[in-house]
């Protein structure tokens, strides 16, 4: 896992469609195994594909173009990635090499995936983005600024969602730092709860 | 302070707050399923890191598991068999219960977690899946969440979330004849949208919640995800704990003066408040590709986006009473519990299917509900009437690259995501009530299952 890169300037592939589900960006039937790699050559398999199953391209599609093949940086439009939570989604948009994505909205399950998988998701309202299609477009996550064109919009970031993709840091390390505030919320929970605690094993 | 039923069990359940406004929250229950399972537990193991407390964490195999009467591990879908054994051995490693294949109690996960009195009032519960909050119909708060969360909640014991913000959604009065939960969600998303609910737990509330028993409560919980709220939840009530008393992972007894405090004080105020008339509801089925392309089952197909009309092969102005149908599904944790089968039987006994439906099928939600339903007969029902009965799993709610529908067909279906190819490449999902399906499976076309019901009545 790697931390979001900065500096950071790419040229914006736009797919700016509202309600993509995750079943569009990576659908069920190419989730071949359990592991968390070769999805990328699935990722939006129905609108990429005019034959998914012969893997002949659909010359139409954005990242088909010459100048989109190898996109950093992902325009969308509103409730990008909503349904399934499949992480594979996310999955599938790192190992094609998305580094951030620009919507108006995100659903939230599938924003706190990008994250995770250190994928940068900003939303900005929907002019702003669709004035960035197919333009060079800079991030700078320190500042929380994105800048094309001489026009500069800050974006929001939850400060440790921040530190996060800025350091690369993985999430469960960072909360077993409080594993002690963990066990003493644990200690006094148990007898105030004890339905909670299972013994029982099946 | 006057604290809602959220409040209260986020205020429980906060470990500690970070920098930046975030909490780090306890988690009760966790529940995996296979698709997902064996990815986060190999992770886990790779990484040399434990389940917390194995004895609250729960896997089920049902999203691809084959759901044809005599299955084993194999199923038609590409590579599934490894996504089931890998599950088996990796939760067998991490000391998890595992509801197996053909275990008497399987099921889809959002229907096995309460028959078990696995969810709790009062509990967090959390699974990679986005229906999770099916769950909050118990008093739980119960949502869907990515695989990297699962690994981060058996691991720690906790999730790190920033605060949502609180909703209710109140149904004052009754519903009308032949209207069920599944039409009061539906309305929902209809009028207030598909990202209606972003950011919020949503409470579901007023008379016509408290007069749902749990079965429909949980329907209506189980469209929270497609509101694009975080979760729903619903005040535990009298019903609520006559249903969970000795369900095996249930306590004995719910005499414990906490019980009583679970539900919103008087006066406490939520960030948004809907209020919807029950009355005003009809029984509603999808006309697009999102959830909130739903309309009632009389009006007519309204302006939408272009993608949807072509999609869909509907036209604005276009009557959806009446479109011919192709297939027709009933099951899902939507609508698989035994309460809706016997709704749509009754609507389907003595009657036999059109035979332009080619394929029609009644998938229960668990083992359980298929012994129920057999012990009642509904199997035979459901068979003379011209459905294939199965096993209990998540089958053609989603298209996983195995079984499907003949091409393109137009599916009336009782499941809860009606998106492009979401059962299958083509296929065309018009989403609506258990009953609707019947009798729509009945005419060959959709159709109003209150016309069906009411001759029914009027015979007896
Ligand atoms: S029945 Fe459908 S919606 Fe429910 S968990 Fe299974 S696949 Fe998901």
């Amino acid at each position: 896992m790697s931390a979001f890169p900065q500096p950071f300037t790419a040229l914006a592939a736009p797919l700016i469609r509202d309600n993509v589900d995750t079943d569009m960006i990576i659908p069920s039937r190419e989730m071949r195994t359990t592991g968390r790699d070769g999805l990328a050559e699935g990722m939006f398999a129905p609108w990429r594909y005019t034959d998914a199953d012969a893997r002949i391209e659909n010359p139409d599609f954005v990242l088909n173009q010459p100048e989109y093949r190898d996109a950093k940086l992902l325009l969308a439009s509103a409730n990008f990635g909503c349904g399934s939570s499949r992480e594979h989604a996310v999955w599938a948009l790192a190992e094609f090499g998305i580094k951030a994505i620009i919507a108006e909205s995100f659903a939230p399950i599938f924003r706190g995936n990008c994250v995770r998988n250190f994928i940068l998701p900003i939303a900005l309202p929907r002019d702003v983005v669709e004035h960035f299609a197919a333009c060079e477009v800079t991030i700078d996550l320190e500042a929380q600024t994105v800048t094309s064109d001489g026009a500069t919009h800050s974006f929001d970031i939850e400060a440790e969602a921040k530190q996060m993709l800025a350091h690369g840091l993985d999430a469960i390390d960072l909360t077993l730092t409080q594993a002690g505030a963990i066990q003493e919320w644990l200690n006094a929970d148990k007898p105030a709860r004890p339905w909670v605690y299972l013994e029982h094993s099946r | 302070m006057a604290r809602t039923l959220f409040d209260k069990i986020w205020d429980a359940h906060t470990v500690a707050k970070a920098q930046g406004g975030s909490s780090l929250i306890a988690i009760d229950r966790v529940f995996l399923h296979e698709r997902t399972g064996a990815a986060a537990l190999n992770r886990m193991a790779e990484m040399g890191r434990k389940v917390l407390d194995p004895a609250r964490v729960f896997a089920v195999m049902d999203h691809i598991v084959d759901t044809r009467i005599g299955r084993g591990d194999g199923t038609l879908m590409q590579g599934g068999e490894g996504f089931i054994t890998e599950t088996r051995a990796a939760c067998k490693a991490a000391g998890i219960t595992l509801f197996d294949v053909n275990d008497r109690d399987q099921g889809i996960v959002h229907v096995i977690s309460p028959e078990q009195g696995i969810v709790l009032p009062g509990l967090t519960l959390v699974a990679p899946d986005s229906h999770t909050c099916t769950q909050g119909a118990f008093g739980a708060l119960a949502w869907g969440i990515g695989s990297s969360e699962a690994e981060h909640a058996m691991v720690t014991g906790t999730l790190r979330l920033e605060r949502p913000k609180t909703m209710r959604v109140r149904f004052d009065g009754g519903l009308g004849f032949g209207v069920t939960a599944k039409d009061m969600i539906l309305t929902v998303i209809a009028r207030h949208g598909a990202g209606g609910g972003a950011g919020h737990v949503v409470e579901f509330a007023g008379d016509a919640v408290k007069a749902l028993d749990m079965e429909a409560r949980m329907t209506l919980c189980n469209m929270a995800t497609e509101f694009s709220a975080m979760t729903g939840i619903i005040a535990p009530d009298a019903k609520t704990f006559e249903y969970l008393t000795a369900r095996p992972y249930a306590p004995a007894d719910f005499s414990d003066p906490h019980w009583q405090t679970l539900h919103s004080d008087t006066g406490a105020s939520f960030d948004r408040e809907i209020i919807i008339d029950a009355a005003s509801i009809a029984p509603m089925v999808s006309w697009g590709t999102s959830p909130e392309h739903t309309i009632a089952i009389d009006q007519k197909v309204p302006e939408g986006p272009a993608r949807a009309h072509d999609y869909m092969g509907l036209a604005a102005g276009d009557a959806l009473a009446g479109t011919s149908l192709d297939a027709a599904f009933i099951g899902s944790c939507t609508n698989s519990r035994i309460s809706d089968l016997r709704r749509a039987a009754a609507i389907l006994e003595g009657r036999r299917i059109a035979s332009s439906i080619k394929k029609a099928l009644v998938v229960p939600g668990s083992l359980g509900v298929k012994r129920q339903a057999e012990a009642e007969g509904l199997d035979k029902i459901f068979e003379a009437a011209g459905f294939e009965w199965r096993m209990s799993g998540c089958s053609l709610c989603f298209y996983a690259g195995g079984e499907g529908f003949p091409e393109c067909s137009r599916t009336i279906s009782s499941t809860n995501r009606n998106f492009e190819g979401r059962q299958g490449p083509g296929i065309r999902t018009h989403i609506a009530s258990p009953e609707t399906v019947a009798a729509s499976a009945i005419a060959g076309a959709i159709a109003d299952p209150r016309e069906y019901a009411r001759s029914r009545e009027a015979a007896a």
